[in-house]
């Protein structure tokens, strides 16, 4: 067991997930922490202070919602939930309540890992701002200095709503972000615009910088859930 | 020669007579010819006996004559409370049924057969408080006096002058498994009387005086005797049937009573019901409409209505017939039914009116042949019986203006042509004036005409004209003939018309009854054949219908109620309830609850009571038994579409069973197949590689893995495709639409599937102006998958997948089409249904879930999917999104974020 690495905190009642976790994990070089139930969780959580938390949403003692609300009280670890099918309605709630991505049973260990590499990042990022910095993905580069986007060189104009959801979207860039959240995002806290405002928005700012708007190569949809920028 | 040994239908009858005897209560009477003969004491002292020997004995009601005797034996007897009723100020007690029904005793005491309720009980009668015990369950005892037998109840009025209201049907009578004869002699009677122990002092020297006179007591033993007497005799005769002790049978008798709206008809009923019951035969009584029933007063059809369910309580059949002739309609119909007996009153009309009429008894008699007539006599005084009493229809006076109005116009054309004509001619003129007013204005006024035109005749054209002498006497022979002529038309034409309405009512009823039915047979659900009734009903009878049926909690809901109605208060509802629960007809003009303002008949079936018709009469008149017939057959027809819609319901339900069962052995074989294959694999790549992990080649490694992964994988589709098959057949798949466009949809599915898609260059063709759908995003990626999947399933690798979005008038398109072998023609339909497998396909290679399953979010958002052959090779699959309702408004140009507009607000869902 390695004793370098990230702290994962691992809450999930099924044996053997964790059992298969903890050998991939280890793996790829990570510290894990496992918690059958989510009351251990949620103290783990604390007294252990992992740099994640992997959160499966069914758990036997409190609902992993519960868990999530308990744990942002005084805490930004980042959380990635564990959902099985048919959850897809409290998945989008555990992520507008504080959740950072999810990933649904089954997956792929590749997949989880990437997600996790992208959570641990952000931490990285929102400690040492990347406020002015350049974001480039593909083709697409954006100057946040300056204010320009470009594509293969070309600066493309955007209305002042498509440049702010694309910011935010690269504030998240690689997580998925739910519509309610960009919504808050973009148009302020009050916000009381509806999914299909931002939809229209988001069809806009792809016609602008994806060759298929079919096919979107940056501006990836989370069917049900938000969106999400693609990092590579 | 014939078999001595008992007829097994008739014992099969009786032992399934006895069946129902055995769940039903038992009812013990104790008979009796007077008050005061010691009935009560009698029964008192049996249920005290049966009482000692363990039996749970109620007292259910005893009157409180205060008898010092009687009351003892009371004492230290269960006594259920009674029911404090106020009646106008003063308290009234009465037997408390729905106690007596809610306890269930094993035996219950109710004094007084003949009692009568006190308005606002349940019932009218205690009789019928009896039966609804003994229909519970519950054995009764009580109490009866030989005056209160319906049956007898005429002849009781005759010899001690006094008419008894309180009577019971003799059929209760009949029914009671035991009858114990009370007797005391009068003598003993009055004596008992004279001591107080009947009656306080004061009223038994009244009683003495006017009901308890000896005369009239021994008379009541005597009628009291002989109905104990004819009870044993019946007995005997069920004993020889059931032992097969046969002697000579006389030949089936069946008897007619003719009835008419008079009062008189209730004792012809009673004197025919005797007969038939001596005579233990079956009974009919017939009223014939004529000519003259329309001109009937309002209490006259009361007094026929009254008659005629009298009847039916007595056990009779009721038939009404109409004709002119009422001796021949009789005749007729009694052949008809094989009637040896026909009773009749005896005629009450003057000797003049019989010989220019013809007497109904001297008809009778003549043309009778075999059948026997009984006349009966009336003895009421006939000022009571206002047969026809003279009632001018309204609109009648304005008629005999009319009439004049013809003769006067007769008159002027007389005139006009009485220079061409001969007086004896212009007569003819008057007689077509008479046959017109004949015609239209019916037959009081055509008389009249035919009267007139005489004498308008005489004074204006006979010489010597103006005045009514006559010169020539041939003229007088004129008058006659005119006279005549002009009252037999009128009588025909009469005669005509009233066949020309009974036939125009028959005719209405019969086109109502078959409009109904014509109605009902295309109707499926309970609620539409509700409403087609109500309104049936309403157009067919002068009345407010609804049709109440059991939910089911078998609570009674109101359907097809005009909205404007109050008719249904708590109390009908008790009503219907009752009518519901017993399968009889209860409220208003019934014995049941008839203080209510509606009627209710129950709608029977052969196995049980479907629903209520209750009708409220518009007018103040109550409905007339004619109107009650109509409703009843109404009632049948209803019941009848009622049960056929709940048999088909059933039969949906068996078919529905069958169909789940059908699946459920499909999915069992699915299962079996599908997920252990799969199983299989895994097992077996796992199990080598952990044997061979030192020598296996890593080429070799790599390959079971990547089985292992993919036979894990098609696990996957397969247990989602069975939860997702689970969740729409459960309804548990809720569908949340939201305005999108097609493309992001279509993006994140081919992101999804971008490795099972590697081999299949995917093209898409969305039309740049698409407005947005609504839709659930994540059932249409689903549908999607599966689509998509399949394509890449059934066709070689390299081949194109095309997935094109278009709209259509009022909904979207979007079509997955691939270059692969094709569908199985003919097979097209079938490929959405569970389970389905192409019959050419030689391997399966999934459950057959996947196109259902699409089928099925297609069809929750309203749409459609289909399958057709591409004309250049490959299938494509298609599906329809409707675009319902309007997309909520698009924002103002690129509002500024940090200033959220309230106009804004969207309205999608």
């Amino acid at each position: 067991m390695t004793t370098e690495g990230p702290k994962i905190l691992l809450i999930e009642d099924e044996q053997e997930i964790r059992r298969f976790l903890r050998v991939s994990l280890n793996g790829h070089g990570y510290r894990l922490l496992e918690s059958a139930n989510g009351r251990d969780g949620v103290m783990q959580a604390a007294s252990q202070q992992p740099d994640l938390i992997i959160l499966d949403l069914g758990l036997p003692d409190i609902d992993g919602m519960e868990v999530i609300s308990q744990v942002r009280e005084w805490s930004k670890i980042p959380i990635i939930i564990l959902s099985a099918r048919g959850q897809e309605h409290q998945k989008v709630d555990a992520l507008d309540a504080g959740a950072d991505d999810y990933l649904t049973k089954p997956f792929s260990i590749g997949e989880l890992v990437a997600r996790i590499r992208v959570a641990l990042r952000h931490v990285v990022q929102n400690a040492g701002t990347s406020e002015g910095a350049v974001f480039s993905v593909g083709d697409l580069r954006v100057d946040m200095a300056r204010r320009q986007v470009f594509l293969s060189e070309n600066e493309i104009h955007l209305t002042p709503i498509e440049y702010r959801l694309l910011t935010t979207m690269i504030k998240y860039a690689g997580k998925v972000i739910t519509h309610k959240q960009l919504l808050k995002e973009v148009w302020g806290p009050d916000s009381v615009y509806e999914n299909h405002y931002l939809r229209v928005y988001m069809a806009q700012l792809r016609s602008k910088i994806e060759s298929d708007t079919a096919r979107p190569k940056f501006l990836l949809t989370e069917p049900g859930v938000g969106y999400r920028l693609a990092t590579q | 020669m014939p078999s001595q040994r008992p007829d097994p239908d008739a014992l099969l009858a009786q032992v399934q007579a006895e069946e129902v005897k055995q769940a039903r209560g038992k009812l013990k009477i104790f008979f009796g010819a007077a008050p005061g003969v010691g009935k009560t004491y009698a029964m008192l002292e049996a249920a005290r006996k049966v009482g000692k020997e363990g039996a749970d004995v109620v007292i259910g009601y005893v009157e409180p004559h205060c008898r010092p005797d009687t009351q003892a034996l009371v004492l230290g007897l269960d006594v259920l409370p009674r029911l404090e009723i106020d009646y106008r100020g003063t308290k009234l007690y009465e037997f408390n049924l729905d106690a007596a029904l809610a306890l269930h005793p094993q035996i219950l005491i109710v004094d007084e057969l003949a009692h009568s309720n006190a308005q606002g009980v349940t019932h009218t009668k205690r009789w019928q408080d009896v039966m609804q015990l003994l229909e519970a369950g519950i054995d009764v005892y009580t109490t009866l006096n030989v005056q209160h037998l319906e049956s007898l109840n005429d002849i009781i009025a005759q010899i001690t002058g006094v008419v008894v209201r309180e009577t019971v049907p003799d059929s209760v009578f009949e029914s009671a498994d035991e009858v114990e004869l009370v007797d005391l002699p009068p003598d003993n009677l009055i004596e008992r009387l004279r001591e107080g122990k009947v009656y306080i002092p004061r009223e038994a020297e009244r009683a003495i005086a006017n009901f308890f006179t000896k005369g009239n007591l021994i008379a009541l033993r005597e009628l009291a005797l002989r109905r104990m007497a004819e009870r044993v005799g019946e007995q005997m005769d069920v004993y020889r049937d059931k032992h097969a002790v046969h002697g000579t049978w006389p030949a089936r008798d069946r008897l007619l009573v003719c009835i008419g709206p008079s009062p008189f008809a209730e004792r012809l009923v009673r004197a025919t019901r005797r007969m038939a019951a001596s005579l233990k035969a079956p009974w009919i009584a017939v009223h014939i409409e004529g000519p003259n029933d329309a001109n009937l007063s309002e209490s006259s059809r009361e007094q026929l209505t009254q008659t005629l369910r009298l009847v039916e309580q007595l056990g009779g059949e009721t038939v009404t017939l109409s004709g002119q002739n009422i001796a021949d309609e009789l005749i007729q119909y009694a052949r008809s039914r094989n009637v040896t007996k026909i009773v009749v009153g005896k005629p009450r009309q003057p000797l003049w009116k019989e010989l220019f009429r013809g007497s109904l008894v001297y008809g009778l008699t003549r043309k009778c042949g075999d059948i026997d007539v009984y006349v009966i006599s009336g003895d009421l005084p006939p000022t009571t019986t206002p047969l026809r009493p003279p009632r001018i229809i309204p609109g009648s006076r304005l008629n005999y203006l009319w009439a004049t109005g013809v003769v006067l116009i007769c008159t002027g054309i007389s005139a006009i042509l009485s220079r061409q004509l001969a007086p004896t001619n212009l007569a003819m003129i008057y007689l077509l004036g008479v046959v017109a007013v004949a015609l239209w204005l019916g037959r009081g006024p055509s008389i009249f005409t035919a009267i007139i035109s005489v004498a308008v005749f005489d004074f204006c054209f006979v010489p010597p004209r103006w005045t009514f002498a006559v010169g020539d006497t041939q003229y007088v022979f004129t008058f006659l003939v005119m006279l005549i002529t002009g009252l037999i038309i009128s009588t025909l034409t009469g005669r005509v018309q009233f066949q020309a309405e009974s036939a125009r009512r028959r005719e209405r009823r019969t086109a109502a009854l078959y409009a109904i039915g014509r109605e009902l047979t295309a109707t499926q659900s309970r609620e539409q054949i509700a409403k087609i009734a109500v309104q049936h009903v309403m157009a067919a009878v002068d009345v407010q219908a609804t049709v109440l049926l059991p939910d089911k909690d078998q609570k009674l809901v109101a359907f097809g109620q005009n909205l404007n109605d109050t008719s249904l208060n708590i109390h009908s509802e008790a009503v219907a309830k009752w009518a519901f629960d017993h399968g009889q007809t209860a409220g208003r003009g019934t014995a049941t609850l008839p203080g209510s303002q509606g009627l209710y008949l129950p709608l029977q079936t052969s196995r049980k009571s479907v629903g209520v018709l209750g009708v409220i009469p518009l007018s103040s008149k109550s409905v007339d038994f004619d109107q009650i017939h109509l409703l009843e057959a109404f009632a049948g027809l209803i019941a009848l579409a009622l049960e056929r819609a709940e048999l088909e319901a059933e039969a949906d339900q068996v078919r529905l069973d069958i169909e789940t069962e059908r699946m459920r052995s499909s999915l069992l074989s699915t299962v079996s197949h599908d997920l252990r294959t799969p199983l299989s694999i895994i097992i077996g790549a796992g199990s080598t590689l952990l044997e061979g992990e030192q020598t296996l080649e890593p080429k070799l490694r790599r390959e079971l893995i990547t089985s292992i992964i993919d036979e894990s994988e098609r696990l996957n589709r397969l247990v989602a495709n069975l939860l997702d098959m689970t969740r729409l057949q459960a309804g548990a798949l809720e569908v949340r639409k939201q305005w999108q466009p097609v493309e992001e949809v279509v993006g994140a599915t081919l992101a999804r599937l971008s490795r099972q898609l590697a081999d299949h260059p995917v093209t898409t063709n969305i039309a740049a102006d698409l407005p947005f759908v609504p839709l659930d995003d994540l059932l249409i990626q689903q549908v999607l998958i599966n689509l998509l999947e399949n394509a890449v399933r059934h066709t070689p690798a390299g081949t194109p997948v095309e997935i094109s979005a278009r709209r259509e008038t009022d909904s979207i398109v979007i079509e997955v089409a691939d270059r692969g072998p094709g569908l199985p023609q003919g097979e097209l339909n079938r490929l959405f249904e569970k389970f389905y497998q192409p019959a050419t396909s030689k391997n399966r290679i999934g459950a057959g879930l996947g196109l259902a399953i699409c089928r099925g979010i297609v069809q929750l958002h309203g749409g459609k999917i289909e399958a057709a052959n591409h004309p250049g090779g490959g299938a494509i699959f298609r599906f329809f999104l409707p675009l319902d309702g309007t997309p909520p408004p698009l924002p103002d140009k690129d509002l500024l974020p940090t200033i959220p507009d309230d106009d804004g607000k969207g309205t999608a869902t």
